[in-house]
């Protein structure tokens, strides 16, 4: 490194930058690091592929990569909004389904089947469905945006309150029209209402994955950007960070990768907060340069671990959103335990 | 120059700057001083941009704060305020390089890790240089946050009161330091303070605000007089000459 200085008292770096290389152990290394979640998660795509194929092994590689690609992606959004989301809020222990995400799909749909029926939202064309319902979910997210943060009072903490009573509000409409609907009617869709990565349609999942590819080129470009917000919305307009700008185009960012991703498997925000946080301390830097693609990898190995035991030790006996909520509750509870005894 | 015109802000309905009109930028040191609730905080806001004003103009070095573009006015002028809470963890290092963003945007040339190498030699963090932040001192910290505006190489620096919670040696240190960086370096220093001995011990001018307004700007000499303390803080203040120096008694 660097050792030449202008000023003549000034002969200071070669100590302290000789101390960081003296410990080389290259589990300090974060692309080290980074390689080695790449690994396993290839291995567990290889466990998935191979293990209990009942006929053809190509049929079920066909089946069986879409389901991965699915988690892929899913991973990919959930992963990237949930950090992107922890960085603008200054806040880790939120997922951006307190905006009422999560709670707005499960409305759209439940609206849907009470005025149509469950067998047209069945027979629906899975494209359309797909198609409003993102359109939908990205329009609300952008409404609440430009109503709360972009206007005069630019709060996020106002933007997330309204959010949160906003996804409440959801909540108690949905439960209200479920009540009565026709008990066949409602079986239906508290079917669709479990994340399920199996099976996906392979054209909706082809319009999201391209879609969540876009919305991460779109971040690339902002990650030193990013690093700066860590230090919250002061100290980076201090340093030259246009706050409201970035902010405004992350939340848009981070709305069309949600949006997709739910309306192809369902409702699965919950699990960002684990991964998030699993992504912070193996990471073990701030840089998002490092924690995304961190944060990508170990969603994909929850999804391909929890679809894998979920498949082989429960012999498929409950739903992989179930068994990724139920960690995710306790992770949570064990988060707001220990930094409260911080 | 910072040139402030016809600076007015209000909170619904209260107003909490009153047409405020001021200079800064000849003097190294300036100390702004006040009574809780006069300005003081909502002035450095405007001129960082962080609150908009209801009327009037910031103009810093020519650039109208409210037009120019954010990265050019931050390696003119660097803002460092009270409460500096940070939800990740960082290192020393790691801050200090943030104050080269304005200039490299986050791709770090050898001119920048000079710059941060000095800053960090220049507030003596190097042994501290790879702790995390929320294991230094009250007064490592702030020395680090110094750094950071320091690496930011502005020509002017504004601190918002930099000497909270800290002790005696350490509000010393940091005065000391900042006047070093206004006379050794060439920067123009603009320090809210609560403590007016402090004010009048290292800077060249003394601005003094009450309820949104400038009441006195002079030297120190001129501010340190009992009745113009009184005025400003409304409450009685002693001034005896202590070693042919001006000291404020404003304990009993």
């Amino acid at each position: 490194m660097l050792t030449k200085t202008m000023n003549s008292d000034a002969t200071e770096a070669p100590e302290t930058t000789g101390w960081r290389s003296s410990v080389p152990t290259l589990w300090a290394k974060p692309g080290i690091r980074l390689l080695l979640l790449g690994f396993v998660v290839l291995g567990l795509i290889a466990v998935y592929f191979f293990t209990d194929v009942p006929g053809s092994l190509a049929f079920a590689l066909k089946i069986r990569s879409l389901t991965v690609l699915a988690m892929i992606v899913v991973a990919t959004a959930v992963g990237v909004s949930t950090v992107v989301f922890h960085t603008i809020t200054q806040n880790r222990i939120l997922t951006p389904s307190i905006m009422g995400f999560d709670a707005f799909y499960v409305l759209i749909s439940t609206i849907i089947v009470f005025f149509f029926g469950a067998t047209s939202f069945l027979r629906a064309d899975p494209l359309t469905l797909w198609i409003v319902q993102v359109v939908v979910m990205v329009a609300f997210s952008v409404f609440l945006f430009t109503w709360l943060f972009g206007g005069k009072r630019r709060s996020i903490h106002l933007m997330l309150l309204v959010g949160i009573v906003l996804g409440t509000f959801f909540r108690s409409l949905t439960e209200w029209m479920q009540r009565m609907l026709d008990p066949l009617d409602f079986q239906v869709l508290s079917d669709a209402m479990f994340a399920s990565l199996t099976r996906p349609n392979e054209m909706l999942l082809a319009l999201t994955g391209v879609l969540v590819v876009l919305a991460c080129l779109a971040v690339v470009p902002l990650l030193r950007t990013l690093d700066v917000l860590t230090l919250g919305e002061p100290t980076a307009v201090g340093l030259g960070v246009n706050h409201k700008r970035v902010v405004m185009a992350l939340f848009m960012i981070v709305s069309v990768m949600i949006a997709a991703s739910t309306a192809l498997v369902g409702p699965i925000l919950f699990f960002g907060l684990i991964v998030a946080n699993l992504a912070y301390s193996y990471a073990g830097t701030f840089r998002h340069v490092w924690t995304l693609p961190t944060a990508i990898l170990i969603g994909a190995i929850c999804l391909l671990g929890g679809q894998l035991v979920l498949e082989q030790v429960f012999a498929l006996g409950g739903s992989l959103s179930m068994t990724i909520e139920f960690a995710g509750g306790l992770f949570f509870l064990y988060l707001v335990l220990r930094k409260g005894a911080r | 120059m910072i040139v402030l015109e016809g600076i007015t802000k209000r909170y619904n309905g209260t107003t909490v700057l009153k047409d405020v009109s001021i200079a800064f930028g000849d003097e190294g040191v300036t100390a702004l001083i006040g009574p809780n609730g006069a300005g003081k905080s909502t002035l450095f806001g405007v001129v960082g941009r962080l609150i908009r004003a209801d009327t009037g103009t910031v103009v810093v070095d020519g650039m109208n704060v409210e037009t120019a573009a954010s990265s050019d006015l931050a390696r003119t002028l660097a803002v460092l305020r009270q409460d500096n809470h940070i939800a990740a963890r960082l290192t020393v290092h790691d801050l200090v390089e943030f104050g080269r963003f304005p200039h490299s945007k986050g791709r770090l040339t050898l001119v920048d890790r000079d710059h941060i190498n000095r800053a960090i030699h220049y507030l003596d963090l190097e042994p501290f240089r790879d702790r995390f932040l929320d294991e230094l001192s009250g007064g490592q910290r702030q020395r680090a946050f110094i750094a950071m505006v320091l690496a930011q190489d502005t020509k002017y620096v504004l601190l918002d009161e930099p000497l909270n919670n800290l002790d005696l040696r350490h509000m010393t240190e940091i005065m000391k330091l900042l006047r070093r960086m206004s006379d050794e370096l060439g920067k123009r220093i603009i320090v809210v303070l609560h403590d007016i001995n402090f004010a009048a011990t290292y800077s060249d001018r003394i601005v003094a605000m009450r309820d949104g307004e400038i009441v006195a700007d002079a030297s120190a000499h001129e501010i340190m007089r009992e009745e113009v303390l009184e005025a400003v803080y409304d409450t009685k203040v002693d001034v005896h000459t202590i070693d042919g120096k001006p000291v404020a008694l404003y304990y009993r």
